[in-house]
């Protein structure tokens, strides 16, 4: 896989400070069923918001670290899904797999090549390749121009006249997303919430992108429509073989659309894993937690459920905690966990975590402990700025 | 109209001489709703956002309403606490509050058991608390209007419920912003304001969508355990199938301002009878199942209240709408009982419904 190869070059990998062979297992991300090459690669990548103060000069005073380093990959033909809480950082991750924000530090690699330094002229005719489907239907699209107009822009933008001409493409996009060729010429504010969704659906697909991120495509819609619209974007990727991103909070349509799951928490990854694998044996504290607190619909599982209840809010990335970012809302915490940051470790084929104390595996805790104890440039902010020394 | 507005917490018997026509009913439950209607003039048209909604809720039990938005669930809870436009609103049924009636009460009236005997948790904490006045200022202000005692008293009894809802350190957390306060803790603020008059009916409408799940879950315990120490009842609107199961005793779903079902947490989940509750059940991707194929979408979208389908409002999404024959389309469905305390409205017989439910549906989910 060319992943190793990527990370070779970049010296302040997150990985390269936990010792060689957890680096090898983070590069894999992909995990070793890996059917599709790679599309998408991101390699410890952050953004750091400057918080600063003074009127006439402004000088820094700290950063909201919203995404602190996370690598991971998405092939071609599959579906990552990114959940966590707010603040976690995931919209900010997909922003900048967008280049919509520029990353402070970290690589993207798309289809082999690095597209974290072009400028937007060079973005540009990538930008057919790479599109997003946005959560609110209500603001991402214009109320000024018709439904026509605003599907018709892609073609535009890129300068391409379709063979059967604008106006059919267009028409043709709305039969596929389930709207009717008569919508061409109506306003988004006819349309109710799950049919603008569709109108932006239509317009993402315009263009036959190859990859898409969507940003909480469903949460801004109604139960039922939003059902419509999970079943629409899978039938797309069947149909088109699409490979998205989705990034949702929603741990239960996570599980329904992804075919990889990553958990974040304040700005870094802290488990990955195939779908069944990480919601029927999640081995973060973290991901127990919250598939804990999700409300099961089903009033005979009330009694019985084992509940994790977490205390407290989820800290400030501007000040997060240092080594484990948990540890301050961990059950399982120790001392280790504020000393040492844990490092995201390969712990069962294709299913990572960053624990010192994962459960649902059979890797001994003193295994994992020995690890991360040999790392001790492995710190909670270290990792990003300065490249580790190694044992 | 209820004579007397003065607080007789806990009596059964009220002055219903004073009632006048309305009076011929006595209401046994601690809150009663009879065919409730509130209706909005516009330009467009007539808005029914509530249309003949009835239900019951004693002490100690808590009544989930599941909707869609613009289902009328919200309508009805600013309806039974008379935060509705008066000017707009056409309100006509029956409320009935430990047997006072509250529809049709003076402003006065509503104002001195709001707060004391009724109150409300909302959606957004943010923004609906008072920017410019600390927490602990809002809480004082809530409890004094019901409450004759010094400033200092009702201080103390603020940093109390701000205790007892689980807020670090309230004695310095009373002087804080509610900006300066994280989204739980606003809600638990706003918990703490709502419970500070002891009331008896808690509306909480929407109260952790806003939250992140972790939260979420914090605060469905708070109100369950307040609502056990408290004794009150409780009304938990939502959109949110998950959070109803894990609180309610009874269910209520609502379509288009209507009732379509209603019975207790079991007959809703375990024995649902009416197709939109199938299409709720059916749409909701579910963590505690194997992971199904496809979900199973109502079609179509959410009627405008002020064009209603004709006959059921359902009927355009309905997939059994034509087992009818035509009844669907053309008559509305009256809220019946189907088995003891589970009521359907919907024109599909009932050992129909059951089999639909048993063959076509259930082994879906």
């Amino acid at each position: 896989m060319s992943t190793s190869q990527d990370r070779a070059d970049t010296p302040e990998d997150t990985a390269a400070g936990t010792g060689g062979d957890t680096a090898a297992a983070t590069a894999t991300a992909a995990g070793p069923a890996g059917a599709g090459e790679p599309l998408l690669e991101v390699d410890n990548l952050g953004k750091h918001f400057p918080v600063t103060q003074g009127i006439v000069f402004k000088r820094q005073i700290g950063a909201v670290k919203a995404v602190d380093g996370v690598s991971f990959s998405v092939r071609k033909g599959e579906t990552l899904g990114l959940v966590g809480e707010s603040g976690c950082g995931k919209t900010t991750t997909g922003r900048m797999i967008m280049r919509l924000l520029d990353s402070s530090f970290g690589k993207i690699t798309f289809e082999g090549r690095d597209i974290t330094g072009l400028s937007q002229g060079q973005m540009r005719p990538l930008r057919r390749d790479l599109q997003m489907i946005f959560q609110d239907p209500y603001s991402s699209l214009n109320p000024r121009q018709t439904v026509g107009a605003i599907i018709g822009a892609a073609f535009k933008l890129q300068g391409e006249t379709p063979q059967q001409g604008t106006r059919a493409a267009v028409q043709e996009l709305l039969q596929l997303v389930g709207l009717s060729p008569e919508h061409y010429n109506r306003y988004p504010h006819e349309f109710s919430g799950g049919q603008r969704q569709r109108i932006g659906i239509a317009r993402t697909l315009a263009l036959k992108p190859k990859l898409i991120v969507a940003d909480e495509p469903v949460s801004a819609l109604d139960v039922s429509v939003q059902a419509q619209v999970v079943n629409l974007l899978e039938d797309l990727q069947d149909e088109l073989g699409l490979t998205y991103v989705v990034i949702a909070h929603d741990l239960s349509v996570v599980r329904h659309i992804s075919d990889r799951v990553a958990v974040m928490y304040l700005g870094k990854i802290v488990e990955v894993g195939d779908r069944n694998d990480l919601y029927a044996k999640p081995m973060h504290p973290y991901t127990n937690a919250l598939l804990s607190a999700v409300p099961i619909p089903d009033p005979a599982q009330r009694a019985g459920r084992e509940r994790i209840r977490l205390q407290g809010d989820v800290p400030s990335p501007l000040d997060p905690p240092p080594a484990c970012r948990f540890h301050t809302r961990c059950w399982k915490a120790q001392d280790i966990c504020k000393q040492v940051e844990p490092p995201l470790v390969e712990l069962s084929p294709g299913h990572q975590a960053a624990c010192h104390f994962p459960e649902n595996t059979t890797v001994s805790q003193t295994d994992l402990v020995a690890k991360a104890a040999v790392s001790p440039g492995a710190s909670a902010d270290g990792a990003a700025d300065a490249p580790q020394a190694q044992e | 109209m209820a004579g007397k507005a003065s607080k007789a917490r806990g009596a059964e018997t009220i002055d219903t001489a004073a009632t006048g026509a309305a009076a011929a009913h006595t209401p046994s439950a601690f809150l009663e709703v009879r065919d409730l209607k509130i209706h909005f003039p516009s330009d467009d048209g007539l808005v029914k956002s509530v249309d003949g909604l009835s239900f019951e809720l004693e002490r100690g039990r808590t009544l989930g309403i599941v909707g869609e938005s613009g289902s009328g669930k919200s309508v009805t809870s600013l309806g039974i606490l008379g935060l509705h436009n008066r000017r707009n609103a056409k309100v006509s049924g029956e409320i009935w509050l430990d047997g006072q009636e509250l529809v049709g009460a003076t402003e006065e009236q509503v104002r001195r058991l709001r707060g004391r005997d009724m109150a409300m948790i909302f959606q957004d904490p943010l923004s609906s608390m008072h920017p410019f006045y600390t927490v602990g200022q809002q809480i004082v202000e809530a409890y004094r209007i019901h409450h004759d005692v010094s400033k200092k008293a009702a201080r103390k009894h603020a940093i109390e419920m701000l205790g007892r809802v689980g807020i670090p350190k309230p004695d310095r957390r009373v002087d804080d912003y509610p900006h300066q306060f994280s989204g739980g803790m606003r809600q638990r603020a706003m918990i703490a304001m709502a419970l500070s008059c002891d009331p008896e009916l808690l509306i909480a409408d929407e109260p952790t969508t806003a939250l992140d799940v972790t939260v979420q879950a914090q605060i469905l315990d708070l109100i369950r355990d307040l609502q056990r120490e408290f004794n009150s009842a409780v009304i938990m609107i939502t959109h949110d199938l998950g959070v109803v199961a894990e609180l309610s005793d009874d269910i209520l779903v609502m379509y288009g301002g209507r009732s379509v079902e209603y019975g207790s947490v079991e007959d809703v989940f375990h024995r649902p009878e009416h197709p939109y509750t199938w299409g709720l059940l059916g749409s909701m991707p579910r963590l505690d199942r194997d992971r199904t194929e496809r979900l199973m979408p109502i079609k179509g979208t959410p009627p405008s209240l002020i064009n209603l389908p004709p006959g059921c409002a359902f009927s355009p999404r309905c997939a059994f709408e034509g087992l009818t024959d035509g009844k669907a389309t053309t008559e509305r469905p009256e809220l019946r009982e189907s088995a003891p305390g589970h009521k359907v409205a919907c024109h599909l017989p009932a050992e129909r419904r059951r089999q639909i439910w048993a063959e076509e549906i259930a082994p879906k989910l």
